[in-house]
């Protein structure tokens, strides 16, 4: 047995035990992982600032404040979610107990990515020990020292037979993928999105893929530039761009191209500094490879703002593209660095038409004052989200699903979301035994005269809740006319 | 080729309802026309159809479920006609459990369509206070729906019902096994339904592989789990997601303490409708030795009353579906014991509504699942070894427990998995619209029936729409990042406020000032 096998196999039987199904279970668990992100906020720092070189507070705003979100809101709603969830009535089920279970699925495959390996790894956990599962929790490698502070201190915390962390490259992935889950939650591209689906249709596992995409930023000629600038700088170049929702290009008219570039210059000396290299809170690239991808998007492009980089440190630059065309080697993917191209249109019709001909990204952004407008984008184009007049944030409004369509992604999370995109939503119908009278318009010989009775009750869709209203309504009248009566006389 | 695109409002040509051509599409098809499979070019056509938009107005989406409705009732001999035909089903038969359900739907979603497809508002936070924050669902595109044999009108056009109210395009490729009604279908429906939209593409095992080839926005697929693994295999290569209507073997436990007589009537009805060929049927039962001839007595009377001493003759008792499902089933009598039943008549496909007594779980029949009117009873010990026996299997779809004690019922449901669950009936479930219709694990991914259908064939789109004032506020966020910025972050993002709460409390704040200050008034 492989590893992974084991581990696998383990995760299942600690499952089959069923201590993973309890309420008090879930919400220890979650508590104890809130405890890791504040007892060891220092080493996942540490281990952050080695892979991304991001600073201190700059972890804790981007990477952990949202886990303890996510967690406080799990612990305080668990009991809620987990609830059954009583569904409408019919005619026929009028007498019956009808609700939907959720119930946990099993083992979890959870595969996180580098970038934001804290939150995109341990996000999707929350939810799977919401819900109940079991999940072996699959790091990426590119972030080798958070991979390797997950695997040596979640166990400490967190049940290591139900939750174990297991790290490994390629063909350690490729091995884990091998085995049965009850869902696949892959964090990453669409190349290797397409590998995990293929994977998972072996066993017929369902999957949540968090995949990306060029999310388009449309920046309307009247809106306030020097604010959405700003917003769009900062979305832009966290993490040096190596978000899944950070705006990878601009559309604009031509007229405001230059107000943009000074705009966001402007921004970027107030968040970054003159010197970009010597500021605490900019990013490096994580690896080479990508440096060298990154740098080779710059070549047919002209460049209006930064494009130094220096390749021992991993350093690009906060760098804009003006008048990039769409043939340009920087549109051809997802960019994942600091290079904002800014591409001109005639407007929001030409904007939408070019937004349409790429790939469902997994964001949007719209700038513009214009309520008009902005419902005019979102009635003709589609994406994951879509957030107007900001960058970024509607990562952090729980009660949003968080998901791609299309190319970007399937399945979604998040709050409840996570929860029930983890469990299963079991359908449940508690019948008696009595009024046994009544299932006779069902048994042969079927005539017309069952089949009409048959018609009747379930075609016609009384609204039970309104009578019930109705109802009330007339007991109410009742007894106010009759109050009245005796007060009056 | 020319990249296609994939949204709606996109009015590149109005194909059917005006004769503008659209250079761009025309150029591209008659270019590569000849060596385009038929296939290919229903899904182009399709997609083309759905770019112009107009599968999105609500008004179309209802005006094309009320035509789908019309095709239903002015249709109705056509469709009876054909699956006599297939499965030797009545007519009565036929409304009652394939076309009575798609009218329930259709009635649904005209009813529901706009609650449906409204902007669905969420539970805001401190720092969503002041914008909009909604879920807004969209169509996805292109839907594949591969239909089944069994209820070929039921599963090959519900899905389609919630393709259309979705405001998607749909390609419905039935079964070719049924053979009738998939023609009825690919001749009638185009008169009632956008043909460029909703085309009906009829084929075997090399016709439903090219369709798969093609990139879709969603896949529809009810059958068996086999195909299901290539189907979402196929999927893969695009990143579509998909909805996969499987089976298993349904257990069915008899609890000793209850109305035996009552439910094996239901039983008896829910595994011999469409003499077993129902993906929720109860596929075996699990009962104590104690009350196994007491459950083979009363099916044996239920049979009776249901079928007349003679199945055979009798109208209201179908037809295995072909040659090779019968020599299947057939063969799954091997080694267990007939009680009822067993005679068969390979000329017509008909296989008498049998049940085998005393099956173990190792014997033939419980290999697989049956799809068939063969009724195997396996005796346990108890609840307890009913739930072993069901755990050690695949999650099926769906569950049965017959039990008055509601303790039990709750265990069951406790400790086991399946697409759901039904305690004191069988089959109804599918009825009750408000219920999920769907499997897991083994049985099945994804759910459909009324706004699950509506829902699992949409885009549930996270839309957040800000202001640009307030920009203040947003300082806790730029870098420099600071301790004292932090706080600020911590504090909006981890306080749980309850704004409904809130809300409430200040509404009850300000009746109970108004209610003393009207008592005062009325007490001097």
């Amino acid at each position: 047995m492989s590893r992974e096998q084991k581990a696998v196999e383990c995760a299942r039987k600690a499952f089959l035990t069923g201590r993973s199904k309890p309420l008090e279970h879930r919400i220890r668990q979650l508590k104890n992982l809130q405890r890791f992100l504040l007892e060891r906020e220092k080493e996942i720092a540490e281990a952050i600032k080695k892979d991304l070189n991001k600073s201190e507070a700059g972890t804790q705003l981007y990477e952990t404040l949202g886990l303890e979100g996510e967690i406080v809101l799990a612990v305080k709603k668990l009991a809620e979610w987990v609830a059954p969830r009583p569904v409408e009535k019919n005619l026929l089920t009028i007498s019956d107990t009808v609700y939907i279970q959720p119930e946990p699925l099993g083992v979890v495959l959870i595969i996180g990515a580098w970038n934001y390996p804290w939150a995109v790894t341990i996000q999707p956990l929350i939810g799977a020990i919401a819900a109940g599962n079991a999940a072996v929790v699959k790091p990426s490698e590119v972030c080798v020292h958070t991979a390797k502070v997950m695997e040596d201190l979640l166990p400490a915390y967190i049940d290591k037979e139900l939750y174990p962390v297991v790290t490994g490259g390629v063909s350690e992935t490729q091995e884990l993928l091998r085995q049965r889950f009850d869902h696949v939650f892959y964090t990453g591209n669409s190349m290797v999105g397409k590998l995990v689906m293929e994977a998972a249709a072996k066993h017929l596992t369902p999957i949540t893929l968090e995949l990306g995409g060029k999310s388009p930023c449309y920046i309307d000629k009247n809106c306030d530039i020097p604010i959405a600038c700003r917003r769009v700088t900062w979305g832009k170049y966290s993490n040096c761009g190596q978000t899944c929702i950070a705006p990878d290009y601009i559309l604009c008219e031509p007229s405001i191209q230059d107000r943009v570039l000074e705009e966001i210059k402007k921004s970027i000396k107030a968040f970054y500094t003159e010197d970009p290299k010597t500021c605490p809170d900019y990013g490096r690239i994580i690896n080479q490879r990508h440096f060298k991808r990154i740098m080779a998007m710059t070549e047919d492009s002209t460049i209006a703002i930064g494009g130094d980089s220096d390749e021992s440190t991993c350093y690009i630059a906060p760098t804009v593209l003006k008048d990039v065309q769409v043939n340009s080697k920087v549109m051809q993917e997802e960019i994942f660095g600091p290079l904002l191209p800014i591409l001109t249109v005639s407007g929001v019709d030409e904007a939408i038409n070019f937004i349409n001909k790429g790939e469902k990204p997994l964001a949007l952004y719209i700038f513009s004052p214009d309520d008009k407008v902005i419902k005019k984008v979102i009635a003709e184009t589609s994406s994951g989200g879509v957030l107007a007049n900001d960058c970024l944030v509607h990562y952090s409004v729980s009660a949003l699903p968080f998901g791609g369509v299309g190319n970007s992604g399937m399945g979604s999370y998040h709050g409840k979301f996570s929860f029930d995109n983890l469990s299963h939503l079991r359908g449940c119908l508690i019948k008696q035994l009595k009024m046994e009278g009544v299932n006779d318009m069902r048994y042969p010989p079927h005539t017309a005269k069952k089949l009409f009775w048959a018609r009747f009750f379930i075609l016609k869709n009384p609204d039970l809740g309104w009578l019930g209203r109705m109802t009330l309504l007339a007991i109410i009248a009742v007894v106010a006319a009759v109050v009245l009566q005796r007060y009056l006389q | 080729m020319a990249k296609l695109q994939y949204y709606t409002g996109v009015v590149l040509e109005s194909s059917a309802y005006s004769n503008i051509p659209c250079p761009l599409f025309y150029q591209s098809l008659t270019q590569y026309g000849s060596s385009m499979s038929r296939e290919q070019l229903v899904v182009e056509r399709a997609r083309r159809a759905f770019q112009t938009g107009m599968s999105k107005p609500l008004k179309f989406r209802v005006h094309q479920l009320k035509n789908l409705h019309r095709f239903i009732t002015e249709r109705r001999k056509d469709i009876a006609d054909a699956v006599k035909k297939d499965l030797n089903k009545t007519e009565h038969s036929t409304e009652l459990f394939e076309t009575l359900g798609l009218e329930g739907e259709i009635d649904v979603a005209v009813e529901r369509l706009a609650e449906w497809a409204a902007p669905r508002p969420v539970e805001k936070s401190l720092l969503t206070i002041l914008d909009e924050v909604y879920i807004q669902p969209e169509p996805l595109g292109v839907v594949l729906i591969i239909g089944a044999w069994n209820y070929p009108w039921a599963v090959t056009l519900q899905p389609l019902v919630a393709a259309i109210a979705a405001g998607n395009a749909a390609v419905v490729k039935p079964s070719e096994v049924s053979s009738h009604s998939a023609k009825v279908m690919e001749e009638l429906l185009p008169l009632y339904l956008d043909k460029e939209l909703y085309p009906v593409v009829c084929g075997g095992v090399s016709e439903t592989q090219e369709l798969l080839r093609q990139r879709f926005d969603h896949i529809f697929y009810t059958g068996n789990s086999t195909v299901g693994k290539l189907v979402m295999e196929a999927a893969a290569r695009h990143l579509t997601p998909v909805t996969l209507e499987l089976g298993g073997k349904s257990p069915c436990y008899i609890d000793k303490d209850v109305d035996l007589r009552v439910a094996c009537r239901r039983i008896t009805w829910g595994k011999f409708v469409n003499c077993g060929q129902t993906c929720i049927a109860p596929d075996y039962i699990l009962c104590e030795p104690s009350i196994q001839n007491r459950v083979v007595e009363e099916i044996r009377k239920c049979i009776t009353e249901f079928y007349t001493d003679d199945p055979k003759t009798f109208e209201d008792y179908g037809r295995i579906i072909n040659q090779r499902h019968f020599q299947r089933v057939m063969s799954l009598l091997e080694g267990s014991t007939v009680a009822i039943g067993g005679d068969s008549d390979q000329s017509q496909c008909y296989i008498a509504p049998t049940v085998l007594k005393d099956v173990t779980g190792g014997s033939k029949v419980m290999q697989e699942e049956i799809f068939g009117p063969l009724l195997p009873i396996v005796t346990v010990s108890g609840v307890d070894e009913a739930i072993q026996f069901i755990n050690e299997r695949e999650k099926p779809l769906a569950l049965y427990v017959f039990s008055p004690d509601n303790k039990l019922i709750r265990r069951v449901i406790a400790e086991t998995s399946s697409g759901a669950l039904v305690a004191n009936d069988c089959l109804v479930h599918f009825t009750v619209s408000a219920l999920p219709f769907g499997g897991v694990g083994n049985s099945g991914m994804g759910r459909y029936h009324s706004q699950h259908g509506f829902d699992q064939l949409s885009h549930l789109r996270a839309c957040l729409i800000k202001k640009l004032n307030l920009e203040d506020a947003n300082a806790m966020r730029y870098p420099p990042h600071t301790a004292k910025k932090l706080g600020w972050a911590r504090f909006f993002l981890l306080k749980q406020v309850n704004l409904r709460r809130l809300r409430r409390m200040a509404l009850l704040a300000l009746f109970s000032a108004m209610a003393a200050f009207i008592v005062q008034r009325f007490l001097r």
